[in-house]
């Protein structure tokens, strides 16, 4: 009697792990493989690390597949390939971050300190110095081409919006700001090199340029990013402030902006972002010079990126200073943009609009 | 429109004719007929300035077409031209064949695999790439990656040097035309893996629960239901991302060791320059029809990378109309 009721409930226990690996297996081939790759590996005589590693890995997955195969079917063994193919490929994505972020941080560090941040290039040979100029260039051109992109970028995203409904004009500016998007960079400076060296001369280097530029950059970037928010501000919010009689342009701008306040500035932020740290424009357009220049109109203007640049590229002698003057540029540059997008997205998070 | 009658009557507006609108609403109508045209008229700034864009290269690459070839600083442009837009091509196209497939899997990595609380901030991790500038990759580019891929790059054409792709004598630098890609690579990652993130998660539940039900393992559904939903996401992803790695200039500049002939091999120190990183590097000390040469590099770059987003911009719209089942 006993032994009928407990086989079949053994049976079933078996059933319902028969033809399965234990959840351990993979963690102890992965062990297996990078152990027999190393072992390998070392009596080749061609050890190290990153080779061990790297050979532990395709084995791990070679390994696996074929216990699988064997054990699972072939179907469960390519399941279990593809999630482990998926979480490498992550982890390699991580590689490239982390070790660019450390890289950047502990040679930046080096030099980011009180004469980085007061200083300019001006009559420096060698140690010291700082990279005030082109900080402050940095911020003028990107504040000029902020103040004037955004007006540009966001009235036209409400004309395509509230007016354009699809006519040949609006349908034409999407289109327009397709292809804008897609400009690269370098011609984008080539473009507004030329305008100003007809306009002013052949080889004119100035701010204004340089903000020129970057506003052909950023204009598409606005345009997107406003035109995404306001197609989210639901009609009933229109058609209500409109049924209470208020025109059509009020309407914009008492109701249907201050919804979409929030992912917009985001949007502004974000595009902001995005410019801030563009070289080859700024390279052919505001130049290089070592000293401050808050003139727009006027002279070259260094910025941060083309400091980091020139730094590292042309340095002088000895070598050293003008390396850890660029890498501590790249640190203040890459502050600066993850900052940016980190206040873009608290802002987004924090004015929502909130809705019920 | 010149007689104002009682502005308060019939604020509502209806269908009592357009005269009648136009004198209640007189003083109503300047604001928004201001405000009308202001946005139409930024909208038309936006058309401009992509109109003089297009004038200004096209004016100023026509000199270095037709200048004498004897006066022109880099000879004839045609031929001063192809190697850079074969190098353009040829790095972005090593880029794409490395970063697509890694994005896709990020991106199904974050959207199907990763446990669902962790999700987002993993999304944010890989976003944080995206905010590097190209010139702190180009640094990178140089200072560590060129030497920690040098020992895979002297591997690799040991023992595949008969691959044409691999052979000739690897650069002792490291930077090289594979080491150019693989910077390229890294950067669209994040721009490719956002979008296709984005598109993977809006697969139709039922497709992807009717696909379990049938009994479907996980990659299975994933090629069923999850892959054809995403396919024009993930063509126009890439797109984008070509069009980043077409016209990316530093990192370019910075890690390779630029020459002008047109070659395959991707681990020698000759490699093809790109024309945005050429342009970079001549135009500071271009003068004269150089400049111009120069700007019509820039022209070919331009056309280039507006043939890839048309490529795109098509491909989409031919594949929406099949997708009606969405």
């Amino acid at each position: 009697m006993s032994t009928a009721v407990t086989t079949p409930q053994e049976a079933s226990a078996n059933l319902l792990i028969a033809g399965q690996l234990p959840t351990y297996t993979p963690w102890a081939t992965l062990l297996v493989s990078l152990g027999v790759a190393a072992g390998l590996l070392d009596m080749a005589g061609y050890f190290s690390i990153t080779a061990a590693v790297l050979s532990g890995i395709a084995l791990f997955l070679v390994g696996m597949f074929a216990l699988s195969s064997a054990v699972e079917g072939i179907r469960k063994a390519k399941d279990r390939l593809a999630r482990q193919m998926v979480s490498l490929f992550f982890l390699i994505a991580l590689i490239p971050l982390i070790s660019l972020i450390l890289g950047v941080a502990v040679r930046g560090l080096e030099r980011f300190d009180g004469n980085f941040f007061s200083y300019s290039m001006r009559n420096i040979v060698g140690d010291g110095g700082g990279a005030v100029h082109a900080i402050y260039g940095t911020l003028i051109i990107t504040g000029i081409a902020t103040l004037v992109s955004v007006p540009i970028g966001m009235l036209s995203a409400i004309f395509l919006v509230e007016y354009g409904r699809n006519g040949r004009l609006a349908r034409s500016i999407t289109f327009i700001v397709d292809v804008m998007t897609g400009i690269p960079s370098i011609v984008a400076g080539l473009f507004a090199y030329t305008v100003f060296s007809i306009v002013f001369g052949p080889g004119t280097k100035t701010g204004l340029a340089g903000a020129a530029a970057l506003s052909v950059l950023m204009i598409p970037t606005v345009v997107r990013s406003t035109e995404e928010m306001l197609r989210l501000v639901s009609n009933d919010l229109r058609e209500s402030a409109y049924a209470l009689g208020v025109p059509k342009w009020r309407t914009i701008l008492k109701v249907v902006l201050p919804t979409s306040i929030a992912g917009i500035v985001t949007g502004m932020i974000l595009a902001v972002a995005r410019v801030i740290g563009e070289t080859a424009p700024l390279l052919v357009t505001a130049g290089l010079t070592s000293s401050l220049n808050t003139n727009p109109i006027n002279n070259p203007m260094t910025t941060l990126p083309v400091f980091v640049y020139y730094s590292y590229v042309t340095p002088g002698i000895p070598q050293e200073p003008y390396y850890a003057r660029a890498w501590a540029g790249a640190l203040t540059l890459i502050l600066i943009v993850m900052g940016l997008n980190l206040i873009g997205r608290l802002v987004a998070w924090k004015f929502a609009p909130k809705s019920r | 429109m010149s007689t104002t009658t009682q502005p308060s009557t019939g604020t509502a507006g209806g269908g009592s004719g357009d005269d009648h609108h136009e004198i209640v609403h007189s003083s109503k109508r300047f604001g928004e007929r201001l405000f009308t045209q202001l946005t139409k008229g930024s909208g038309i700034g936006i058309l401009v300035i992509l109109a003089a864009v297009a004038t200004f290269l096209v004016g100023l690459s026509i000199p270095a077409l037709t200048a004498d070839v004897k006066d022109l600083p880099y000879g004839n442009f045609w031929s001063y031209v192809a190697p850079f837009a074969f190098g353009t091509v040829w790095v972005a196209a090593l880029a794409m064949l490395m970063a697509v497939p890694v994005s896709l899997g990020i991106a199904l990595f974050i959207s199907h695999y990763a446990p669902k609380r962790m999700a987002q901030t993993l999304g944010y991790i890989i976003d944080l790439l995206a905010a590097v500038p190209s010139v702190v990759f180009g640094l990178w580019g140089i200072n560590t990656l060129a030497p920690a891929v040098r020992p895979l790059f002297l591997w690799l054409n040991d023992n595949l040097g008969w691959i044409p792709l691999f052979s000739g004598t690897v650069s002792g630098t490291g930077r090289t035309v594979l080491t150019a890609a693989i910077v390229l690579a890294v950067m669209v990652l994040p721009i490719i893996t956002a979008i296709t993130r984005e598109v993977f998660l809006q697969t139709p539940r039922l497709h992807e629960e009717a696909s379990l039900a049938l009994g479907a393992t996980k990659w299975e559904m994933i090629r069923q239901a999850v892959l054809p939903f995403g396919m024009p996401g993930i063509i126009s992803a890439s797109m984008l991302g070509l069009g980043r790695a077409l016209g990316e200039t530093m990192a370019v500049a910075m890690v390779l060791s630029p020459d002008d002939v047109i070659r395959v091999q991707v681990l020698t120190s000759q490699n093809t320059n790109t024309i945005a990183s050429n342009i970079a590097l001549a135009f500071p000390e271009a003068y004269g029809l150089g400049v111009n040469q120069l700007i019509g590099t820039g022209l070919v770059l331009f056309i280039i990378t507006l043939a890839v987003n048309m490529t795109a911009r098509w491909v989409i719209a031919r594949r929406s109309e099949f997708s009606g089942a969405n």
